[in-house]
């Protein structure tokens, strides 16, 4: 017989219902079922969220429950049937014993009195029973409590980890990286010069007191190490030899790079012939002048 | 061949998916064999009045008999037998109360059937939950076959219908999983059954917008074109609300069609339209957006055959095995779980006209393909040949005794039905 197993394939309402179903996951962030939502808002979390509910004596009571219910049972040959006659009232108790022997003869008080006993220990093991469960649930609870806060602690200490990580790489990446940073007043000359266009380099020539100073720290011949400190003072050193002789820099000199104030100086150097001779060739200047009165150390 | 459809109520305007499929069926298998169908002359399923005149009528070429009921039912003591046999530990004559205040039973007919047992080969009974169904397959047990239209609902919990399902000759299901339910239910897998399935009948050019201007309505909307109570009526508004609020301007106006007006609230997108007729129904189908059948507890739904014949998409319940997988199988429509899925998914309906367009073209060729009628009849005398070559097996179960009737020990259907899920 042929039945429904063939079909269609044009669409596919399985994948669309899916999709669907994962753009309302993507909106709401869980995707409990209506009936998990019914069993999540029926669940009592006043143990959770009410620590009346909580008994402090909770431990003393299953002791004390505990002996009480694992007092031994007596046998039934040695029960004393007594207990079912006993009474606060003195003339009450008289009036039971004296009939007790006719009583005898219509119940079998010792077996009334066995299950009375045992009735009692029933009770007691209830009572015990209670007490275990609300020690384990109390467990339960405190577990589960603890377990979710064990989870919180840990995503915490992932996050955590992840920060330190992440500066950790920061603050490496920041120690390979010497930035220069122009001054303001190196900014604010920078843009006077700019729009001006001109103004006489004397006025920023550095004072002769500082030029020994600068010249002792850098060694003549030392290699270009990329620093843009290193190359500044390289470069105010070719001007300034520019500036007395106007020769070209020594040829065995140190290959000088033009490092832009934010560049790093561990970018390769760039061959800097034409912006060098352009300045040895008496070209325009006030580049270099400004750059000498920043890093004037007066 | 000749046989005998049994059915509660019968005409052309009967709603009801059962009574709609028993009237298809014997239009259809008329083709086949004689068909009788043996009725009520009630028209209402509320007030079980005797509307229409008993003995023999003809609707559409199909000889009907008609019997009178014997007295409305008493839905106060019809609620307060629910109470007990759902929920409480109750005895099989508790059941068969519930039975007869569930629907008046027609003694004439019952008597009829028992008469003239040997003038039909068989007698097919549809709809599991009504006395004549009960009865009566038990009268003929050895030629009453089953089209039980089962629903996930408590009612087939109740053990008597258990007993039916292992006592008739045969069974025809809607679908493989309404035949799994009874199965689980019953444990009848030795009784011959076959998946039938039901074949579907609508207009080659319908009129929406007759639909349209008769009931003065305006812009796309959603249809709920099967019967609800009120129950579900009134959760469907609830979350139709929420996708109302959802699309302030625009968006899909809700109608709900059916033969009996139910409470809504106002709203100048909901809508009922009640005392609704058949091609009335079908023409609201063809203008709509999209066709939904709320139903829980239905395992197969006629409406959405029909909307897929129309070339219309359906939204149906997903907590309904049946209906999830006539969805899943076609291709035609889609599944809500929950009220935010209603939403997202009316939407997406709204939204995409090329969705709801493949949508409604898989289920127009799903019905092609299996829901032809002749498809659907051709099974049904296949099953009733392979019946009658079979003859000789014998059916049929012990009854219980009068005083084991009142021994109240069966289990409430409510859990039987949930020990199931």
């Amino acid at each position: 017989m042929a039945d429904f197993n063939v079909r269609s394939d044009s669409v596919n309402v399985e994948q669309i219902m899916e999709q669907i179903r994962a753009r309302i996951r993507e909106k709401r962030g869980v995707d409990y079922t209506e009936a998990e939502i019914r069993d999540l808002a029926s669940a009592r979390l006043e143990k959770f969220i009410d620590p009346h509910n909580v008994r402090s004596d909770l431990l003393e009571e299953f002791h004390r429950v505990r002996s009480a219910s694992d007092a031994p049972v007596p046998a039934d040959d040695v029960v004393d049937e007594s207990v079912l006659f006993e009474t606060h009232r003195p003339w009450l108790r008289g009036l039971r014993k004296l009939l007790r022997p006719i009583l005898k003869l219509f119940l079998n008080t010792k077996a009334l009195a066995s299950l009375s006993l045992r009735a009692k220990a029933e009770v007691a093991r209830r009572s015990r029973d209670q007490v275990t469960f609300e020690l384990l649930h109390n467990a339960v609870v405190e577990i589960t409590r603890l377990g979710v806060e064990v989870k919180n602690l840990t995503m915490r200490v992932e996050s955590l980890q992840s920060r330190l990580e992440f500066n950790e790489r920061r603050a490496r990446a920041l120690e390979s990286v010497v930035v220069y940073k122009p001054a303001e007043a190196d900014a604010a000359f920078a843009g006077r010069t700019t729009s001006q266009d001109a103004r006489p380099t004397a006025d920023f020539r550095p004072r002769p007191d500082a030029a020994p100073a600068a010249a002792s720290t850098v060694p003549p011949s030392g290699p270009s190490t990329g620093g843009s400190a290193e190359g500044q003072r390289s470069r105010r050193r070719r001007r300034r030899r520019g500036r007395r002789g106007g020769g070209a820099p020594a040829p065995g000199g140190p290959a000088v790079g033009t490092t832009p104030p934010s560049q790093p100086s561990g970018a390769p150097d760039v061959g800097d012939s034409g912006a060098s001779s352009q300045n040895d060739a008496g070209g325009p200047e006030h580049d270099d002048s400004g750059s000498d009165t920043d890093l004037d150390p007066q | 061949m000749k046989l005998a459809i049994v059915v509660q109520r019968y005409g052309p305007a009967a709603v009801d998916d059962a009574e709609r499929h028993a009237r298809y069926l014997a239009e259809h298998l008329a083709e086949h064999a004689t068909v009788e169908v043996l009725t009520t002359c009630a028209r209402s399923d509320v007030t079980w009045a005797n509307e229409l005149p008993a003995g023999i009528d003809t609707v559409g070429g199909i000889l009907v008999r008609r019997f009178p009921v014997a007295r409305a039912a008493n839905r106060n003591r019809f609620a307060r037998l629910c109470r007990r046999v759902f929920s409480e530990t109750h005895s099989i004559a508790d059941e068969l109360r519930w039975l007869r205040a569930s629907a008046p039973v027609s003694r004439s007919l019952l008597g009829y059937l028992r008469k003239h047992r040997a003038a039909y080969d068989f007698g097919v009974f549809v709809d599991y939950r009504h006395g004549h169904s009960y009865y009566g397959g038990l009268t003929l047990s050895d030629r009453a076959v089953l089209v039980p239209h089962a629903a996930c609902d408590p009612s087939i919990g109740l053990k008597i219908f258990s007993q039916l399902f292992r006592s008739v000759r045969g069974m025809l299901f809607d679908s493989p999983e309404e035949q799994t339910l009874v199965h689980a239910i019953a444990s009848n897998q030795t009784v011959p059954n076959v998946v039938g399935g039901a074949g579907v009948d609508v207009p080659h050019s319908p009129q929406p917008s007759q639909f349209r201007h008769k009931h003065n309505i305006r812009g796309p909307f959603a249809i709920v074109a099967s019967r609800v109570d009120a129950p579900q009526c009134q959760r469907l508004t609830d979350v139709f609300n929420q996708y109302l609020a959802e699309h302030r301007a625009g968006g899909l106006s809700l109608v709900v069609a059916g033969d009996d007006a139910m409470p809504l609230p106002a709203h100048q997108k909901i809508r009922c339209i009640a005392g609704v007729t058949e091609p009335d129904r079908l023409d609201a189908i063809a203008g709509a957006e999209v066709v939904i059948v709320p139903s829980e507890s239905q395992h197969f739904s006629r409406t959405a055959l029909e909307a897929w014949a129309l070339g219309k998409p359906v939204l149906v319940n997903g907590a309904s095995k049946g209906l999830f997988g006539q969805v899943v199988r076609s291709n035609g429509g889609l599944c809500y779980r929950s009220d935010d899925e209603f939403v997202a998914m009316l939407t997406a309906l709204e939204q995409n006209r090329w969705l709801c367009g493949s949508l409604g073209k898989s289920g127009r060729q799903y019905v092609r393909d299996h829901c032809d009628w002749r498809l659907v009849g051709r099974k049904y005398h296949e099953m009733f040949q392979q019946l009658q070559a079979s003859r000789d097996a014998t059916r049929g179960t012990a009854r219980r005794g009068w005083l084991n009737r009142l021994r109240r020990e069966v289990a409430p259907s409510a859990d039987v039905v949930r020990g199931l899920a």
